[in-house]
This record gives structure tokens, C-alpha cells and sequence, in this order.
């Protein structure tokens, strides 16, 4: 469904990716694993148009979006639940999620998105008149993510979902990308929380100073003593 | 229409509305001549400040340069009456479209680039100055040595030529703000104005939701320096001498800015509180030390900082979001 070939993302002179190269089949989970500054964040925001590659393509559906602006990208079905939780603190949830809807793909069923998203995550109903910024950090994933479905999205790039969350939201917040990837998203997951990801993916990528130094099932890398090593520390 | 328009104020707020503009619709029949001139003063603040309160308030777009919108739409207006007996009106035609694209052109070159914050801020300075320096050496708008709008004894308005006397200009002005007052009201409500906020509030978060912000905010200045020009008419027709030392001037700019943030950034009626706050503090000030026979040049700006300060302290959101709470007005900000 989304393939990256040979991509290179430069910032400045500084090399973020090198000849990146994977596979995002469809309806799958793929994780996404590294440490900080191996090149997670910019490999998403590449695919999501914020980042324009210096060299290779990116294929959605065989076509190439490298280097397409990022309101074109989302328009395709390419949504991204960005790091940092990133709403839009003084509006309300229900505007936070309409400005989700305002994308053309999404126009039309903004209704019917508005109630799924509602009925996946009840507390936002409840609240939909408060200023997101009041919300808990938790409160504010589901938010981001929510404003993410409200889009339509075809493939959903969560970077860092559980980042500074309490455990057990963070149970909730895998749950949920499990639940949507049962409903049929696609889903790319890029986790701090390593055993976990490679649990749910399906397909799992190592990305070590700009470069797929390992890739496989989940479980594969799950098992591999590289992994365990670096990444799950046994 | 107006139904939309009047959607989420509640009667109270409505009922003011009314009540405000029917204050200044009747003013100049009790007004002395001089409290006529301070309010022309108030109403040019409150509409150049609902214009540059687009690009600032709603699009998060900080501009110092907005004199340059004003400058570019009074010389172009004054230029052609001069040169060729254009009148005004259809001067504007033509000085909308000049201001329109000089903001488009600093809005590409700034978001283009990537060029945000405060380094956007200072661009919009250096725009200003380019012109002020420029038209002090542009033989056709009479360079350094002004340009002199012909001025006669006025016993009849001509609204045609804004040829009369300051009334005129008094209810042009009123009709021009309660105009942006209005039209702001309906770019907020629109999909436009949740576009601009969504850029305010994080550029970043609006660009992955799928907001192409480099459109929208380009969007934000064109319209914002379009809107400014008109006031830069009236202020040539209204003055009648154009100096490039003085319109360009950065203290221009900053004046414009001004009214907005005492009265409250990114809100529809702060311009309008903050313009009349502002200037009518600072010239019943004059005027108070005037009286008392006191003469100090400058107290003025000396009076406009200590506003700043006060309400940056204690009023950081502007004086208009604390009045709206103690009037009990309880709509939604903004």
C-alpha cells in the first residue's frame, strides 16, 4: 500500500535518513523502532509531506507523493498523529475534531465521522464544549487521535502515542491502535515502548542512524538477541 | 445572513452592540469640533487595528509594518488626484490591489522561506522602510517635500471627492468599522477563520491535520494589507499632506498595533475598545495638562508605554476579555 524506496531526508547538511527502504503492506500494523535521533520522526514526517526527501520515492498506491505539500498527503488517506499530543489548545473538542473533518476527502461524511469518533471515545463526547488545553494528557491522545480519524485516513502514522502517559492509559491508547487496525486502518507505529509495538505489529523495522539496519515479523525481532539487547534490555 | 451573523451573541450582547453604535451615530450632533477630530482619530485606530488584528490575532502573523499598507493606499489615492483628478473611490479601486500585492509578495518571501516569529516581524519592518526611504526619493509622489492634496474652505460635503469637513470623514470612518466589524465577525465563522486559528494555535498540528497553511495565511495578509489601504485613503484625504517620514514611520506602525493588544488580541471588538481606551486616554491627557497649563512634549508616548505596561501586567489578554466578563456577556472568546 505504502512503499519508501532508497529515501534520503537532509536537514541542512545534517543526514536525517539514508536510502530508507520499507513496506507498509495493507491492514497491517508496522512498527517502527529505533533509538532517539535514529530518524523515526522524520521518516513519518517524510511520508506525511513535512519533510521533502533529497532523494528516493515514496509509493501510495503506486503513485509517488515525495515532496507533495503535507494537505495534499492527508488528502490521499495519509493521516499522522504527531508527537507531543498536538491539539489546538483554546478551541474546543468539538472544534479541534471538526478541523479534522475540513480536508475535502472528509467533507461529505463529517457527521457520521463525528459520531464513531464519539462512540470510541465517550469522554470526549462528554466534553466536546471544553477547551482542549483543559483536557489530561490522555484526554488530549484521544483527541489527536480522533481529530486524525475525523480525516478518513486510509494508513494512520502514530509517532510516540504513549509518549509521557501514565501506564495504564498507555494500555489504552495500544488497545485503541489495535482496535482500529481489527476495523481495517493500516497503521505505522513508532513506540518508545519497544516490547509492546513489536507485540502488535505485524511487520517491524530497526532504524539505527538514519538507516533499516533489521526488519521482520514482530515476533522475529522480538526474539532477536540485537533487539533484545539494545532495545528491550535482556 | 444576518442570521448567521447574529448566531452565539446573546440578546445582551446584541442589545450593546445596538445601543454603542447608536451612541456614535448621534455623536456628532452633541460632539464640540475638537471631541469630533478625537473621534475620527478613534475610529481610524479601531479599523486599522481590526485589519492587522487578521494577520496577528486570528492567523498568529505578527506584522510591524502595517504603515506600509497605510502609506501605499494614501499615496496611491493622493497620487492620482493629484496627477489626474482621480477621486478617491476610484483611487481605492486601484490602491487595494497595490497594497494587496506588496502583502503578497512580503507573505511569499516570508512563508515561502519559512521565515516565522520574529524574523517575519522584522521583515514586515524592513518592507516599511524600503518604502519610506524609496518614496523620499520618488520624483511623482513629490519625494521628501510631501505630497499636497488641494484644500479649499469646504461648505459642502462632497462624499464624491472626500472633499468637506471632518463629519464626513466622521461617519465614513463609522461606516468603514462597523463594516470590518462585521466582515471579521463572518471570516471567523467561516471555514477560513477556523484555519487561522488552527495556524495560531500550532502551525505544526494545523499542517498534519491537513490545512495547507502557507494558502491561508497568505490568504491573511493579502486581506489584511487590502483592508489597511483604505484607511491609507483617508488619512490622505483627510490630512491632505503626505510626508514619507511620516506615514512609512515606524511609530506608525506601532500606533496601528497598539489598540488590538490593549484591547485584547484576536478578538473581534479589542481593536475597537483598545482605540477608544488608548486614544481617548492619551488626549484627554493632553488636553488635562493643557488645562492645567502644563505643556509637556511627549507625554504621550510616555502615557502610551505606561498603558502597555499596565495592561501587559495586569491585562495580559487585553482590557476586552475583563470588561466582557464584568458586563456578563458570556460568549465564548472570541
Amino acid at each position: 500500500m505504502l512503499l519508501v524506496e532508497n529515501v534520503d531526508v537532509h536537514y541542512g547538511d545534517a543526514q536525517a535518513l539514508d536510502g530508507v527502504t520499507l513496506e507498509i503492506p495493507e491492514r497491517a500494523i508496522v512498527a517502527i523502532v529505533g533509538a532517539n535521533g535514529a530518524g523515526k520522526t522524520s521518516l513519518i514526517r517524510a511520508i506525511a509531506g513535512i519533510n521533502r526527501p533529497t532523494r528516493g520515492r515514496i509509493l501510495y498506491r503506486g503513485d509517488n507523493i515525495a515532496g507533495l505539500p503535507s494537505y495534499k498527503v492527508c488528502n490521499l488517506g495519509i493521516g499522522q498523529v504527531a508527537e507531543g499530543r498536538q491539539v489546538f489548545p483554546t478551541l474546543t473538542i468539538a472544534e479541534n475534531l471538526a478541523m479534522g473533518a475540513m480536508i475535502p476527502r472528509a467533507r461529505a461524511n463529517r457527521e457520521r465521522n463525528l459520531e464513531r469518533v464519539y462512540a470510541m471515545f465517550p469522554r470526549l463526547a462528554e466534553r466536546r464544549a471544553q477547551a482542549a488545553g483543559t483536557l489530561s494528557g490522555g484526554e488530549q491522545q484521544m483527541l489527536a487521535i480522533g481529530r486524525c480519524l475525523m480525516g478518513e485516513p486510509e494508513v494512520v502514522m502514530f509517532d510516540e502515542p504513549s509518549l509521557g502517559l501514565a501506564p495504564a492509559v498507555v494500555q489504552q491508547v495500544l488497545a485503541t491502535v489495535r482496535d482500529l487496525n481489527r476495523d481495517g486502518l493500516t497503521c505505522v507505529l513508532v513506540e518508545q515502548n519497544v516490547a509492546v509495538s513489536l507485540k502488535l505489529a505485524s511487520h517491524a523495522y530497526v532504524l539505527e542512524n538514519g538507516r533499516i539496519t533489521l526488519s521482520g515479523t514482530g515476533e522475529a525481532l522480538l526474539g532477536d538477541d540485537r533487539v533484545r539487547q539494545a532495545y528491550l534490555g535482556i | 445572513m444576518l442570521g448567521r451573523l447574529t448566531e452565539g451573541l446573546s440578546a445582551r450582547t446584541l442589545i450593546l452592540l445596538l445601543l454603542l453604535l447608536a451612541v456614535m451615530l448621534a455623536a456628532p450632533f452633541f460632539a464640540s469640533d475638537y471631541l469630533l477630530t478625537v473621534l475620527i482619530l478613534i475610529l481610524y485606530f479601531a479599523y486599522v487595528g481590526q485589519a492587522w488584528n487578521i494577520m496577528m490575532g486570528f492567523a498568529g502573523q505578527l506584522s510591524l509594518g502595517h504603515a506600509l499598507y497605510v502609506g501605499l493606499g494614501a499615496y496611491t489615492a493622493a497620487a492620482l488626484y493629484v496627477h489626474f483628478g482621480i477621486g478617491p473611490w476610484i483611487g481605492l479601486l486601484i490602491a487595494i490591489p497595490i497594497a494587496a500585492l506588496a502583502g503578497a509578495f512580503i507573505g511569499y518571501l516570508a512563508f515561502r522561506f519559512k521565515v516565522g516569529g520574529v524574523y517575519f516581524a522584522i521583515l514586515t519592518i524592513a518592507f516599511a522602510e524600503f518604502a519610506r526611504v524609496g518614496f523620499d526619493h520618488l520624483a511623482f509622489t513629490k519625494g521628501s517635500s510631501g505630497l499636497f492634496l488641494p484644500v479649499a474652505q469646504y461648505s459642502k460635503n462632497d462624499l464624491w471627492h472626500l472633499r468637506g469637513q471632518p463629519v464626513m470623514f466622521y461617519y465614513v470612518l463609522l461606516v468603514a468599522v462597523v463594516a470590518a466589524f462585521i466582515g471579521c465577525r463572518a471570516l471567523l465563522q467561516s471555514r477560513i477563520g477556523y484555519f487561522w486559528l488552527a495556524i495560531r494555535e500550532d502551525e505544526e498540528a494545523a499542517r498534519s491535520a491537513g490545512i495547507d497553511t502557507f494558502r491561508y495565511k497568505m490568504i491573511a495578509v493579502v486581506i489584511s494589507a487590502a483592508m489597511t489601504s483604505f484607511a491609507g485613503v483617508i488619512y490622505a484625504f483627510y490630512y491632505n499632506n503626505l510626508f514619507p517620514e511620516q506615514v512609512f514611520h515606524i511609530s506608525r506602525s506601532i500606533e496601528i498595533i497598539l489598540g488590538p493588544i490593549v484591547g485584547g488580541v484576536g478578538t473581534l471588538f479589542g481593536p475597537i475598545l483598545g482605540a477608544f481606551v488608548l486614544t481617548g486616554l492619551a488626549e484627554s491627557l493632553t488636553e488635562g495638562l493643557h488645562a492645567i497649563g502644563i505643556d509637556i512634549p511627549g507625554a504621550k508616548q510616555v502615557f502610551y508605554g505606561i498603558c502597555l505596561l499596565f495592561v501587559i501586567m495586569a491585562l495580559p489578554d487585553g482590557v476586552w476579555p475583563w470588561v466582557k466578563r464584568r458586563l456578563g456577556l458570556a460568549e465564548r472568546a472570541p
